[in-house]
């Protein structure tokens, strides 16, 4: 069973987020890492290999640094890795990213696709079913439970007030929810033998794109939200402060 | 020269501090006051392969180098000092002098399953009249036919009782002294080896401390490591690189309390200020950290002196006794800092405190680290 992982690097979730003089994200010295929900998708995938047999590939849109997540998920135990750097794609929108693994992916054998269900970054939860929509797949997302056999797979997932469960052949595109497994460290060993994996870095150009796939959507704007403002303390007789507060509440902050 | 680490490293840093930090640091305290020696993470950290990072992968290791083990016991240590020796002791005392000086029989018997996690590893060297001073040894070795019969007892042992394996020394020609020494390889539940006391201490509670106690102990032959009256070699060697992970310990120390001062610091408000915006804390700060930095950059050195096989003594002795000190100021200021809250088992600084002191005291005290400092650069000129 080959399994694919859409894989995306993020900002740590405790990076401290700022915006250079041209209005865009500084990621200059951020710590990164695997968004949270791929690295479910990765562990699922690695349990799938287990079971099955198969290899896991990684598949990545991203930059300079997004090797280093890419060895990571191979340090757990993924067997190969590509990645697509285009400076082109510094621009890409979720559209554009779901064009590019997609075609990435159509060129390698694959039963299971995996990737997490948003990232915590930009949070726009689209990616990985765009990707199922551009290869024809079914896709089940925000998994939590994913039972494979041969060439079907029950997953089930979270709706609102329960869970759904879904039977749907292979191949197919799932997407993973916090609860679906407990990632694994990657292992000493793991590590070690990680720099010797092979990690494909492609163009557009090589993964045979006549033109590079233009955005859809607008620009993004960035702005940081405004600083908070100071609480107000109410002093006094605790008869006098909690009419005070009432009056508060229910005139100026219009909450009762 | 390059101060960056290595990608590698720096994925290794970061696994281990994961793990450090979502399953040792919750259950350290509670381990500290009952002196429950940490049985399951150490099986844990066999998994993550932290068991045998220096030995090669044909001895059951990771072939990794030495400054992948200094920041592994580093990174434990920053949460609980105790793990961080159990792992350093089990390494560096026990598997390094088998894979140092053992046969190649030795290597597939002892180091394989060291090296795994497999087995929990010791090392029995000091003795009540041997300390600092090998010449004591007491416990005798008496060569009969094919085995050897061992008498004596070893005190302060880390990893006794929970280790399977031991690397000990025996006095085998009283009138040759330290040359009369040799080490033997020994395994738990063999008839004639028994556990003395446990004890009790001040700090690294949770690390396991006993007797080792051996009555008419009969081992084969070919348990002897090494040559007969080479033990007190094997045990200066063994403790030079075992000064490596003792120095990382101790700077896993220091980098915890750091850390922790430095986050209270920030938060802790008196005269209306927090502490950090006062002057008074701010030099504390800078002094602890200024010196956490000069001592990573010498164990780090004596990691990179150990990995290229250079001569490591003076590297590592410079290291431990540099880093020991530092953890032992750094996590005093740490406890000033905190206050009275410091002082009390609310916080871990209190625990990292005592934690320290045993860095100055351990595989060599920082007298014997100073005399073998001594003893190396003078040697040179």
């Amino acid at each position: 069973m080959n399994i694919a992982v859409c894989l995306k690097q993020t900002f740590d979730t405790e990076a401290k987020i700022s915006l250079n003089s041209s209005g865009k994200i500084d990621d200059a010295n951020v710590t990164r890492c695997i968004n949270p929900y791929d690295e479910y998708a990765v562990e699922a995938g690695l349990k799938l290999k287990e079971k099955f047999g198969g290899e896991v590939t990684i598949v990545s849109v991203g930059g300079e640094k997004t090797p280093e997540s890419m060895r990571t998920a191979l340090a757990m135990g993924a067997d190969k890795g590509i990645l697509i750097k285009d400076p082109v794609l510094e621009q890409a929108d979720e559209w554009v990213v779901a064009e590019v693994l997609a075609k990435a992916i159509s060129q390698i054998p694959y039963d299971i696709i995996l990737s997490g269900r948003i990232a915590v970054d930009d949070q726009s939860a689209q990616v990985a079913i765009r990707v199922a929509e551009a290869l024809g797949l079914p896709s089940v997302s925000t998994v939590l439970a994913l039972e494979v056999e041969e060439n079907k797979a029950v997953a089930t997932r979270e709706i609102d007030g329960g869970t759904e469960v879904i039977e749907v052949p292979l191949p197919a595109v799932f997407t993973a929810q916090k609860g679906l497994n407990e990632p694994r460290y990657p292992n000493m060993m793991g590590i070690m033998k990680a720099k010797n994996k092979e990690l494909k870095v492609l163009s557009l150009n090589d993964l045979g794109f006549a033109e590079a796939p233009a955005r859809k959507s607008g620009e993004a704007v960035y702005s940081l939200p405004g600083a908070r403002k100071a609480g107000i303390k109410i002093q006094g007789e605790p008869a006098d402060s909690v009419r005070e507060l009432v009056r508060l509440l229910s005139e100026e902050a219009k909450v009762i | 020269m390059n101060f960056d680490l290595t990608e590698d490293h720096v994925m290794m840093r970061k696994m281990v501090r994961d793990f450090a930090e979502a399953e040792v640091q919750p259950g350290a305290e509670e381990r500290d006051e009952h002196e429950e020696f940490p049985a399951e993470l150490w099986k844990k950290c066999g998994q993550l392969g932290l068991a045998g990072i220096t030995f090669p992968e044909e001895y059951g290791g990771v072939g990794a180098d030495y400054l992948s083990y200094g920041i592994t016991i580093e990174e434990l240590s920053r949460v609980d000092a105790s793990l961080g020796v159990t792992v350093s002791a089990h390494s560096s005392l026990c598997a390094n002098p088998i894979y140092l000086f053992g046969t190649e029989e030795q290597k597939k018997k002892y180091l394989i399953p060291l090296a795994t996690g497999e087995k929990l590893g010791a090392l029995g060297l000091t003795e009540s009249m041997a300390g600092s001073d090998s010449k004591g040894t007491r416990t005798t070795a008496v060569r009969e036919g094919d085995e050897y019969v061992i008498n004596g007892s070893k005190l302060f042992i880390t990893n006794g009782y929970y280790a399977d394996t031991y690397v000990i020394t025996a006095q085998m020609d009283k009138s040759k002294g330290t040359r009369g020494i040799a080490a033997f390889i020994i395994e738990k539940g063999m008839p004639g080896f028994t556990f003395g006391k446990k004890e009790k201490k001040m700090g690294i509670r949770s690390s396991s401390t006993y007797e080792l106690v051996f009555e008419n102990l009969r081992i084969p032959a070919e348990n002897l490591l090494g040559q007969e009256g080479q033990g007190f070699k094997i045990a200066m060697v063994t403790l030079d690189y075992g000064r490596i992970g003792i120095a990382s310990q101790a700077l896993g120390i220091a980098q915890g309390a750091y850390e922790q001062a430095l986050k209270y610091s920030k938060e802790r408000v008196q005269f209306d200020k927090t502490l950090a915006e006062m002057e008074v804390i701010q030099f504390k700060l800078a002094d602890m950290a200024t010196e956490i930095e000069a001592a990573r950059l010498l164990v780090y050195q004596a990691c990179h002196m150990a990995t290229n096989k250079r001569p490591v003594s003076k590297y590592a002795a410079m290291a431990k006794v540099y880093a020991s000190e530092v953890a032992n100021r750094v996590t005093t200021q740490a406890v000033q800092i905190f206050g009275g809250y410091g002082y009390t088992r609310e916080y871990p600084v209190e625990r990292m405190m005592r934690d320290a002191k045993i860095t100055e005291i351990y595989e060599g005290t920082s007298e014997i680290q100073r005399i073998v400092i001594a003893a190396n650069i003078l040697k040179e000129v």
